[in-house]
């Protein structure tokens, strides 16, 4: 086999590895989707195994939790008891729907993030969610004494709001991971281009072709390169020192992760997920408002966060993790495996906009605030 | 290799989809008892229902309702609480789903509605009429939440009463836990159905089935 037609069978073959992910990312979406469509014909399969599992735990802690309270109004040990059933409820919990998992997860794929970031990420957005959902409660019901109906009608303006963030989010993502994507489709692969720029910096520039890579040392030779890839260079060339792309050959510097755009990247990340607080926690907090133990309340809330902060953590470690496998079996295989990185960071970002699309036209239903 | 890197795609597409997309559990516990309605003529004219919620949503749902005596509700108290309570169930079919002979009906607006506090439980009871009333052999009610934010129980002691049927009419309760509501929804029928109810809620309905000579 001639390297010319080598390069071309490796380079079909990622192109088909990267299709097989985004129809497999398209069915699931649908599938998901489907599930959810009264007319999609779909039937609900029975709930077993660990999922029926989850479920099951879940709702037992949830119902301890008002007997404890109850029960803490006379006997201050049933606190402990209540933080305890709280931190495992959030546990369970977070491994049901909702809670930014998916958001998260598709997140740290779609960029080049560390586990360390998931982790913080995590944490960060947890805690916001029970802070929300104490500032709710403490506003409308402690100091306005408000009815359910004007407590439930701001949870579901808060639930819509986080709805269209993450839409926005995710088109934000689709848009930046879409075009370096595509960049990368579109590029000739020719051999020279491979031998001389090496898999590594394939990745990030490959829309610029081989001579590229010296682009910090070879002015002449990026100038040069202007004349025939005017719109690219245009595009990319001056800002890609800094871009997040930069990230796939070196791995993120730690002034890169605190850069610009790393943490306010990060915030957004927080803010759209942490913004939607969970409903268990508001009922949690007005029942124990209503039995006079509203600290005891606020406490199982943050404990509350913390157990789900774990789940969605542990899932974040994951998701990173496995993009890290993704990306050195890439890099073991020549110029195909930026297609296929690529790729996976384009279907995330585009889960994270479906996700946010579905949840607010209703098709996917995570948990959504039922007032009456 | 190519099959590795699959596998890894199909790690983070569950990783993204699947743990995001799981199922909900409920947040409001729902015990009901349900009578179903005859006219004298056979036809069936609606459903009447008593939902008592559990502790937690109680107190959710009497947050900032004013009393005379503290933690005491009077009917008339808490009669604009029952009237956003049915004003708001429009939004979801009132979770009360009814078919004659397989074909959807529809419910008009409920009547005589209130809420009633007793042993600090409150229990919302109305009255849910059919638009046009039917007079059919054979009838289907169900009563669920399709997203499961609610998780609806038949009570354990007669959960359901036939009013004013005519006699030889046999009822029938599935009740989510027992597994028959499941298996009977996988049956032919739901697909031809086109699956109206094909959410994940479906799986906790309670199915009320009333056969009649």
């Amino acid at each position: 086999m001639s390297p010319q037609s080598r390069a071309k069978l490796l380079r079909s073959l990622s192109i088909g590895v990267a299709a097989v992910a985004v129809v497999l990312a398209v069915d699931s979406a649908v599938h998901v989707l489907m599930a959810q469509n009264p007319f999609g014909g779909a039937r609900p399969e029975p709930v077993g195994g660990v999922v029926g599992w989850l479920l099951e735990k879940q709702s037992e802690f949830y119902r301890q939790m008002s007997s404890t309270i109850r029960a803490a109004r006379s006997d201050g040990s049933a606190v402990w008891t209540l933080l305890v059933i709280s931190f495992a409820y959030g546990i369970f919990h977070a491994a049901g729907p909702g809670h930014g998992k998916a958001v998260i997860a598709s997140y740290l794929v779609a960029n080049q993030e560390t586990a360390r970031r998931g982790i913080v990420l995590s944490f960060a957005s947890a805690l916001m969610q029970s802070l929300v959902a104490v500032v709710i409660v403490g506003i409308c019901a402690w100091l306005l004494n408000a009815t359910a109906k004007t407590m439930c009608g701001a949870e579901r303006a808060i639930e819509i709001g986080s709805y269209a963030l993450i839409a926005a989010f995710g088109a934000r993502l689709v848009w930046t991971k879409g075009r370096s994507f595509f960049r990368t489709l579109h590029v000739p692969r020719t051999i020279p281009a491979m031998a001389a720029a090496g898999h590594q910096h394939l990745h990030d520039h490959d829309h610029h072709d081989h001579d590229h890579h010296h682009h910090h040392d070879a002015h002449d030779e990026h100038e040069h390169h202007h004349d025939h890839d005017h719109s690219h260079d245009h595009a990319h060339g001056h800002g890609h020192v800094h871009d997040e792309h930069c990230g796939h050959s070196h791995g993120p510097t730690p002034d890169q992760l605190a850069g610009p755009g790393g943490w306010r990247r990060g915030l957004t990340a927080i803010f759209t997920v942490g913004i939607r607080p969970c409903s268990g926690a508001i009922l949690v907090l007005v029942f124990a408002l209503a039995q006079g133990l509203f600290w005891a309340g606020i406490a199982a809330t943050f404990v509350m966060g913390l157990g789900t902060a774990i789940t969605v953590a542990a899932i974040a470690i994951v998701a990173v993790s496995a993009k890290g496998v993704a990306r050195r079996l890439a890099d073991s295989r020549d110029g195909g495996g930026a297609i296929i990185m690529r790729g996976l960071e384009f279907g995330a970002a585009g889960l994270v906009l479906l996700f946010g699309v579905g949840l607010l036209l209703g098709y996917v239903v995570t948990e959504r605030v039922t007032c009456f | 290799m190519k099959i590795a890197l699959h596998r890894v795609a199909v790690l983070l597409v569950w990783l993204a989809l699947g743990t995001g997309a799981a199922q909900a559990h409920p947040h409001v516990w729902v015990t009901a008892t349900s009578e179903l309605l005859y006219a004298p003529d056979g036809s069936f004219t609606g459903v009447r229902h008593a939902w008592t919620f559990d502790d937690m949503f109680a107190a959710y749902a009497l947050q900032g309702i004013e009393s005379k005596k503290k933690g005491v509700y009077t009917r008339e108290e808490l009669a604009p609480l029952a009237q956003t309570n049915v004003e708001s169930l429009h939004e979801y079919a009132f979770f009360t789903f009814a078919r004659v002979e397989g074909k959807k009906q529809k419910f008009g607006e409920p009547t005589d509605y209130f809420l009633d506090y007793t042993n600090g439980e409150l229990t919302l009871h109305f009255t849910l009429p059919l638009k046009t009333p039917v007079k059919s052999k054979q009838l289907a009610v169900e009563v669920y939440d399709p997203t499961y934010f609610i998780d609806f129980g038949m009570a354990p002691k007669d959960p359901v009463k036939l009013v004013g049927a005519l006699a030889g009419c046999q009822m029938q309760l599935q009740r989510p836990s027992d597994g028959t509501a499941t298996a009977q929804k996988l049956n032919e029928q739901t697909f031809l159905d086109g699956g109206v109810n094909a959410t994940f809620g479906m799986m906790f309905a309670n199915k009320i089935t009333v056969d009649c000579p």
